[in-house]
């Protein structure tokens, strides 16, 4: 076999392998597998350490909110994510459970607030437009407290104050909310200084409380003495110096607001402690309105119909608003057989500013006490009573006037009656009411019928004499005035200025004047030869002097003026 | 009927470059005497380094799916997502032809790899005869897929290059891509580590 001996007898021609360098060890390899292990084990362990507490936050609604993607953050920076969404058992709310980052443990205590941010466009403005794009995600605020907490009721609207802004909160009360909600700005000087945090119905269920926040430095402007009131709204006045139009600012009209001030005058300006409570004024002027009082009441009786006097109506002393009527009820007096209108008004003495302050000081002096019933009694003496006047004559609005009536009779007052009686005088309307009575009653006498019928008489005489001066007369006075016409005419055309009776007069008056020049001349010269009148007129004396011819020849033919006559 | 006589029972070794047929040499870093490439009788150590990098490739695996790969943000959105999120979103999304191909790419191929060089190891350290040569077919077979894994890491790269579109949508690489690389990366120092001759091996003792 000599194709099998070959090779094999080849082998020892065969190259020898040469030595090479000494290569690692391949047991590094297994370091691969070490450090993927340790890169693994690293990833585990920094995983188990990041991971921070998990809380579970209920909502009302899960809308927006995405398993593994909706982020939790806080101040804008994410603390954590939302790792699931489910129903709670009674199925009413959703139970969001959310991974806390490690750093964000702290945020699973007792106060912290949770809510979902979400785009909302609301009355008082835009809020969470990036979450438009971006998808919404839960808000935190945490709170002061540290004791651990798992689970959470989250908030269905972002909180207006987040912990630790500087400024205060106070509490505000009023009978009602008016258009004010949460988030509606507070104004001082109408800047906007704050907002309202949140309010609530008082367990009674018949007033309002409110909490507002006013933000830092404005904050100390709140005083002992500041005056809160409802700036809602457009205020219109119509005054002495035209309509008067009031706003805060445009926002407040439809969103609502608040304003606050401090009383006008001397006042405690201390700024007032954080939580203090305020009373909210329907208005400005009620809120700036000197403080009122002890009420009183007092009642009024009126005989007459008060159509027009509604719960409210003010009660006014000489002009002076001190009250306002609470009751108006109507009664029925057995001995009269009428049925009298009892009226019951608060007022307010105070409101009386310096004349109250006097009266009790002369009271005093008197050894009186300075007792309101006191007061009236002096004053009921002196004439004061009471009257339904008319405010508005168009509306026919009363109200109620206490006022001094000259010559009201005397009428007994008891000052121990509870309330006051003040004694009451018919208005000053229902009086022009029954002299308008009596005059419409005289009016009704006159016979209006017979003055009619010979009015009617007359009027037809003048029918008939018109007539016939329109017939008769008018066209006789028509020729007349032709008549006229036409010889004003002539005498305008005589008298013009190139009339020939004009021109003969012209003529005639040179003639005149030529006629006394001559005469003129003639008695000159009989003046000088008077001789002239029996001799006649001696030739000229011959010219001494040698003179022109012309003069001599000219003398001849100056007319001879005593020739003539 | 026996089978041929091998190279090393005739005292010969082969360059695995140049082919140049020499003696077997008696001392270990032999080198071709014609072109000086070294000469062994199988790739040293080929199943412990081949066990080593399959291992430290299913290590990094786990990250791997588990991390995200890609955040893309559009308009604000910002929505991270692992290979498996993805495949189910381009699913959902009515891309499944896509989902079908990322998902092959980058699930199917890399746990075929592992389970494929699982069973030639252990094929090999039982020395079984069974379906030796299917097994020589799925060496092949790895050595031609594994490349394909790579498609997800370059889909992040370019992604991330071209898709940069500020506020609008831009597109980020996140750590799960980068332990993705490195599976695919390993495995194929893995599959080229083993020594596909080691099937056809049964008697004598391997290194």
């Amino acid at each position: 076999m000599p194709e099998k001996d070959a090779p094999n007898g080849g082998i020892d021609d065969l190259p020898q392998p040469i030595v090479r360098r000494r290569r690692l060890n391949a047991s590094w390899i297994w370091l691969v597998p070490a450090l993927a292990a340790v890169v693994g084990a690293s990833l585990v362990v920094r995983s188990a350490l990041e991971a921070g507490p998990q809380i579970t936050i209920s909502f009302q609604s899960g809308e927006g909110l995405e398993a593994g993607k909706t982020p939790v953050k806080y101040k804008s920076v994410v603390i954590g994510t939302v790792h699931s969404l489910g129903l709670s058992q009674d199925r009413n709310s959703v139970l969001v459970k959310v991974n806390l980052h490690k750093s964000a443990e702290s945020f699973a205590t007792a106060n912290t607030r949770f809510w979902v941010v979400r785009p909302r466009i609301g009355l008082g403005g835009v809020s969470g437009v990036d979450t438009l794009f971006s998808g919404a995600f839960i808000g935190a605020d945490v709170g002061d407290a540290t004791e651990p907490r798992r689970d959470f009721v989250g908030l269905e609207n972002p909180p207006s104050v987040t912990h630790g802004t500087p400024g205060k909160s106070f509490e505000l009360h009023s009978g009602d909310l008016g258009s004010i909600d949460v988030g509606s700005p507070i104004y001082y000087r109408r800047i906007q200084v704050g907002h309202v945090t949140s309010y609530q119905l008082n367990p009674d269920g018949k007033s309002v409380s409110l909490h507002v926040f006013i933000d830092a430095p404005s904050d100390r402007f709140v005083t002992q003495a500041t005056r809160f009131w409802n700036a809602s709204g457009v205020d219109v006045s119509l005054g002495a110096n035209g309509l008067k139009l009031n706003t805060e600012s445009l926002a407040t009209v439809i969103a609502g607001g608040i304003g606050f001030q401090d009383a006008p005058g001397p006042q405690d300006d201390t700024p007032a402690p954080a939580d203090m409570n305020f009373v909210l004024f329907g208005d400005e002027a009620t809120a700036m309105r000197p403080p009122d009082g002890e009420p009183s009441y007092i009642r009024m009786r009126f005989d007459q119909s008060v159509r027009g006097l509604d719960i409210d109506a003010p009660v006014e002393f000489l002009g002076i608003d001190i009250g306002h009527v609470v009751s108006v009820n109507l009664d029925y007096d057995e001995k009269t057989e009428r049925f009298p209108i009892i009226v019951g008004a608060v007022i307010y003495p105070r409101r009386l500013g310096r004349a109250q302050t006097k009266l009790a000081a002369i009271a005093a002096k008197h050894g009186d006490v300075a007792d309101i019933a006191q007061t009236v009694g002096v004053l009921v003496a002196h004439g004061l009573r009471a009257q339904a006047r008319n405010g508005n004559l168009l509306t026919g609005q009363l109200y109620v006037s206490l006022d001094f009536v000259p010559g009201a009779p005397k009428v007994a007052f008891n000052p121990a009656s509870k309330p006051l009686e003040i004694p009451t005088a018919r208005g000053s309307l229902s009086q022009l009411q029954e002299r308008l009575d009596s005059i419409v009653g005289k009016l009704q006498k006159v016979p209006f019928d017979k003055i009619g019928n010979h009015l009617d008489e007359s009027l037809t005489q003048l029918s008939s004499t018109l007539h016939h001066l329109n017939t008769d007369l008018l066209p006789q006075l028509k020729g007349s005035l032709q008549g006229i016409n036409k010889t004003l005419g002539s005498a305008d055309k005589a008298l013009s200025g190139d009339s020939p009776l004009q021109q003969n007069l012209g003529l005639t008056l040179e003639e005149l004047q030529r006629m006394a020049r001559s005469l003129r001349v003639f008695s000159d010269y009989l003046a000088a030869h008077p001789e002239a009148l029996i001799r006649g007129r001696r030739p000229d004396a011959a010219p001494k002097r040698e003179s022109p011819p012309g003069a001599t020849r000219a003398s001849p033919a100056s007319p001879p003026p005593g020739s003539g006559p | 009927m026996t089978a041929p006589p091998r190279a090393g029972q005739l005292g010969l070794i082969g360059c695995p470059v140049c082919s140049l047929v020499s003696r077997a040499p008696s001392f270990e870093h032999a080198g071709c005497p014609r072109c000086g490439s070294p000469l062994r009788r199988r790739k040293p150590a080929s199943l412990s380094r081949t066990w080593a990098l399959l291992i430290a490739a299913f290590i990094v695996y786990i990250p791997a799916n588990i991390l995200p790969i890609m955040r893309t943000a559009s308009l604000g959105d910002v929505d991270d997502n692992t290979i498996l999120s993805g495949v189910l979103e381009l699913w959902d999304k009515d891309s499944q032809a896509l989902a079908i191909i990322v998902f092959s790419a980058s699930i199917v191929v890399p746990m075929l790899k592992f389970l494929a060089l699982l069973v030639l190891l252990t094929c090999v350290h039982r020395r079984s005869h069974w379906a030796q040569l299917q097994r020589a077919k799925l060496y092949r077979m790895i050595e031609l897929i594994g490349h394909w894994s790579m498609l997800d890491v370059f889909v992040v790269a370019l992604l991330t290059a071209l898709v940069r579109f500020n506020l609008l949508s831009s597109v980020e690489p996140l750590p799960g891509v980068i332990f993705f690389g490195l599976t695919v990366v390993l495995t194929m120092f893995a599959s080229l580590s083993f020594d596909p001759r080691l099937t056809w091996d049964d008697e004598e003792p391997h290194a």
